[in-house]
């Protein structure tokens, strides 16, 4: 599992380290341009792919990507379109 | 640095994005989860009409929603929604706003919507309060809460609108919260896909103006405490009254076939143009 967040669009309202089943997020001390503090992706490895906080995420800045065997990508991520 | 990019994003207004709804906001939760159920059900946004009213969840379907939206006066969506239904019933017709627009201001138009069980989906983002405005008593604030227009506390009960729905005849009702986003997110899928009413209430955070007023600060508190507050229909028949009432009851309440309102209206129409043809041919 990859688990990025968009820092631009994060108000940093803590849901996602709030309702995280397994902890992967904590708190961080850096500001964005709007200056929310935004949280960080610790813990990677622990995340099953419940999408909890994809849904939960009223920002829609959290992007989840599923990584296959063979490394394929299988959502989209980048906005390079 | 290029940010990434949710994959739902083309359903959105992106150009607007990040949307003006405060930090933690629940309004924000309830596009997300709507967007994830219109691309699961595989819904062409552009065969489907979003009609909002005022408030801050009406901004839910409009602006951001990028579908054709209708941002109607105060308390009205249901009943643009009605005349949306029947011009166009090919449209998937969705009513989103929040409870001071449908339970408030337009509770008739809720009511009766429902009584002729006119096959619109309506979500009402239930934050418990006049967000918006400042932050005044709705017809849904929980008793003994303070806000700007009961300073001292609220002696008004506040309204079971799902349960008012059901009993008034709709096709599907249900009421969750958004902390229970899946099962959110089917309730909306079926909502859209049935036939006749369709009503969810979804019971909301708003940290800015109700949260604050009970002493909790953020979304995420806010958010627990809904969520500890939540209990399922069928563990809710075994309570009282008593135990019940500082309590969210979270489920399906019900999913009937009924008689729908546009298919017999046309069907009216079209045996009176038939009848009138014959009357003059003969």
């Amino acid at each position: 599992m990859l688990v990025k967040i968009n820092t631009s669009f994060c108000k940093g309202c803590d849901i996602c380290i709030e309702f995280c089943p397994t902890d992967v997020f904590e708190q961080s001390g850096t500001l964005n341009r709007k200056g929310y503090y935004v949280p960080v992706v610790a813990r990677v490895e622990d995340c099953t792919g419940c999408r909890l906080c994809d849904l939960l995420c009223p920002e829609l800045a959290i992007v989840i990507t599923e990584e296959q065997g063979n490394g394929d990508v299988v959502a989209d991520v980048d906005n390079d379109d | 640095m290029t940010e990434p990019r949710h994959r739902l994003m083309g359903y959105v207004r992106e150009e607007i994005m990040p949307h003006r709804f405060c930090a933690g906001c629940g309004c924000g939760t309830v596009l997300n989860v709507f967007v994830n159920a219109v691309d699961e059900l595989a819904m062409d946004p552009t065969r489907m009409v979003c009609v909002s009213g005022i408030g801050c969840s009406a901004w839910i379907p409009s602006p951001y929603f990028r579908s054709d939206t209708l941002h109607t006066t105060h308390g009205r969506p249901i009943a643009y929604a009605t005349g949306v239904k029947i011009m166009r019933p090919d449209l998937n017709v969705v009513v989103i706003a929040g409870d001071g627009d449908i339970a408030g201001i337009g509770g008739n138009h809720l009511i009766h919507a429902a009584r002729r069980n006119i096959d619109l989906s309506v979500l009402m983002v239930n934050n418990m309060i006049y967000g918006m405005t400042g932050g005044q008593v709705a017809p849904t604030t929980p008793l003994g809460v303070k806000t700007s227009t009961t300073p001292h506390r609220n002696i008004e009960p506040p309204f079971k609108v799902a349960e008012v729905v059901a009993a008034a005849g709709a096709s599907y009702v249900a009421r969750w919260t958004t902390y229970h986003v899946f099962q959110l997110k089917k309730a909306m899928q079926r909502a859209m896909t049935k036939k006749g009413f369709s009503f969810i209430e979804i019971v909301s955070q708003c940290p800015e103006n109700y949260g604050r007023r009970i002493g909790l600060k953020t979304g995420a508190e806010l958010l627990r405490k809904i969520k500890e507050q939540s209990v399922r229909v069928k563990k809710a028949q075994e309570m009282s009254e008593e135990e019940l009432q500082h309590k969210i009851v979270v489920g399906e309440l019900c999913d009937l076939d009924r008689p729908e309102f546009v298919t017999q209206l046309h069907e009216v129409t079209k045996e009176q143009v038939e009848s009138f043809s014959l009357e003059n041919a003969s």
